[in-house]
């Protein structure tokens, strides 16, 4: 199912670059997304999330029905538009896939490392019930707008460490967030670059992930997409849920307030 | 390991913790990429504040990365040129994923226009088509055009261009070809 869909997108994207060679001011990626019109291969992930999520499992042998995401016990529908947020019972601020992580030990007793094994998949061999599990609970949220809770002094100081991330510069390349997130209108080589200073860049960025790759194949998570900037970066490895991760989810998802989640969207 | 899974979160309570603490916290070491990686010297701490710097601050940065700038031996500026059209598409190097055995790129591409032919080019440096043709290659225009290369925030403080020589990103040799690259009439820089 999935490959032959991928041979139909190598082909779609293919006829979509040659169409912008001739052309270049349309945008390809706008283009191909077009061709799937409603269609969106995540909607796998946000099954199989689905089927986690109501599953017995565990040591506990309990589902994830009362696990909350900050809007109440078992209201997921909304959640992720006031994410991340302070959590009063883990006594931290927590972004959607470390609340869930910290709701499957809590709830059913899996330890994180176990959930955790495999924090980003590849192909069928390797597959990641967060992705899964994250999709499922984004996608519940689809239409609403982005409203990040902002009273608590946890929440502001999260933010503040991921303002001063977004800008820290280090590695051999001298490389930061900002240097290809803090002016508008950018690209590498072709693709477009958000500038995450900007208000109306920033709701459009953060609300569109997760996303499934048509490239790789994969839904990913905005942890994946921090992560993978560090790797270009040149950094050492950022680790999954750790407070420079939600810092920044934290700063990127604040600054995205009032735009319209459209996630899991689809990107190249 | 198991005990910083089960503080998933951000744990400070009302302050920002340190940055750097955090940082440490943060990473783990992957390939090449080592937590040393986290530390800044002093031109990246200055240029991390995320605002314009005030002029003493940014002469000081200017001042440091000039006086680190080697120039090539027996003033031999230009190298290969079709190596250098190798370096500045490559865009490996350095990062965890990357063979810290094989040769690093330069990636010019990602940022800068280049040869016409090469449509998938960045823009956030300027672009550099026809850079030899319009500028002619004369004495100083060879050796400032190393030096940007060598260390770009001796010119712009804070500039996003990576230091390719004094953070030895690329090699002497790999500077030559990309050098040529920029200069040689032959190149496809200058059709």
């Amino acid at each position: 199912m999935r490959s032959g869909l991928l041979k139909w997108l190598v082909v779609a994207l293919a006829s979509a670059l040659t169409t912008t060679v001739a052309a270049q001011d349309t945008d390809p990626i706008a283009e191909y997304r077009a061709m799937f019109g409603d269609d969106n291969p995540a909607v796998f992930w946000e099954m199989r999330g689905e089927d986690l999520w109501k599953a017995k499992r565990g040591p506990k042998n309990a589902d994830l029905s009362e696990c909350d995401l900050g809007l109440g016990k078992g209201v997921v529908a909304g959640a992720y538009a006031q994410l991340p947020r302070y959590f009063k019972d883990a006594g931290r601020v927590q972004d959607l896939e470390s609340r869930i992580v910290w709701c499957a030990e809590t709830l059913q007793g899996i330890p994180p490392s176990e959930l955790l094994k495999i924090t980003f998949g590849n192909g069928d061999d390797q597959r990641s019930e967060m992705e899964a599990l994250t999709a499922y609970a984004v996608a519940a949220s689809k239409g609403q707008k982005m409203a990040v809770p902002f009273e608590h002094p946890a929440e502001k100081a999260a933010y503040e460490l991921g303002r001063q991330t977004f800008f820290y510069r280090a590695g051999p390349h001298d490389f930061s967030c900002s240097t290809c997130h803090a002016a508008s209108g950018k690209r590498i080589r072709l693709q477009a670059l958000p500038n995450l200073t900007d208000p109306a860049d920033s709701r459009a960025a953060y609300t569109s992930w997760p996303a499934y790759r048509i490239s790789q194949g994969e839904l990913r998570t905005m942890e994946w997409r921090l992560n993978d900037c560090f790797r270009q970066q040149r950094l050492p490895d950022l680790q999954y849920g750790s407070d420079v991760a939600v810092a920044l989810t934290m700063f990127l998802a604040k600054n995205a307030d009032g735009g319209v989640l459209s996630a899991p969207a689809l990107k190249r | 390991m198991a005990a910083a899974l089960c503080a998933l979160g951000f744990t400070g309570a009302v302050a920002a913790e340190p940055l750097g603490d955090a940082l440490t916290a943060s990473f783990k070491p992957k390939g090449q990429a080592t937590l040393q990686r986290l530390n800044q010297d002093e031109t990246q701490k200055a240029c991390s504040t995320g605002v314009v710097l005030p002029g003493e601050a940014a002469a000081k940065v200017i001042a440091d990365n000039t006086a680190s700038i080697r120039y090539p031996a027996q003033g031999q500026y230009l190298g290969d040129w079709k190596n250098g059209d190798k370096i500045a598409q490559t865009g490996t190097g350095f990062q965890s994923s990357d063979d810290p055995a094989k040769p690093a790129g330069g990636n010019c591409y990602a940022c800068h226009q280049l040869a016409e032919a090469e449509i998938a080019y960045g823009t956030i440096g300027p672009s550099l088509k026809q850079y030899g043709k319009l500028r002619g290659n004369g004495e100083a225009m060879l050796k400032y055009t190393w030096a940007k290369i060598y260390n770009a925030q001796a010119f712009m403080p804070c500039s996003t261009m990576p230091r390719f020589g004094h953070k030895n990103i690329l090699t002497e040799q790999q500077i030559r070809d990309v050098m040529a690259f920029l200069f040689d009439p032959a190149s496809p820089v200058n059709q």
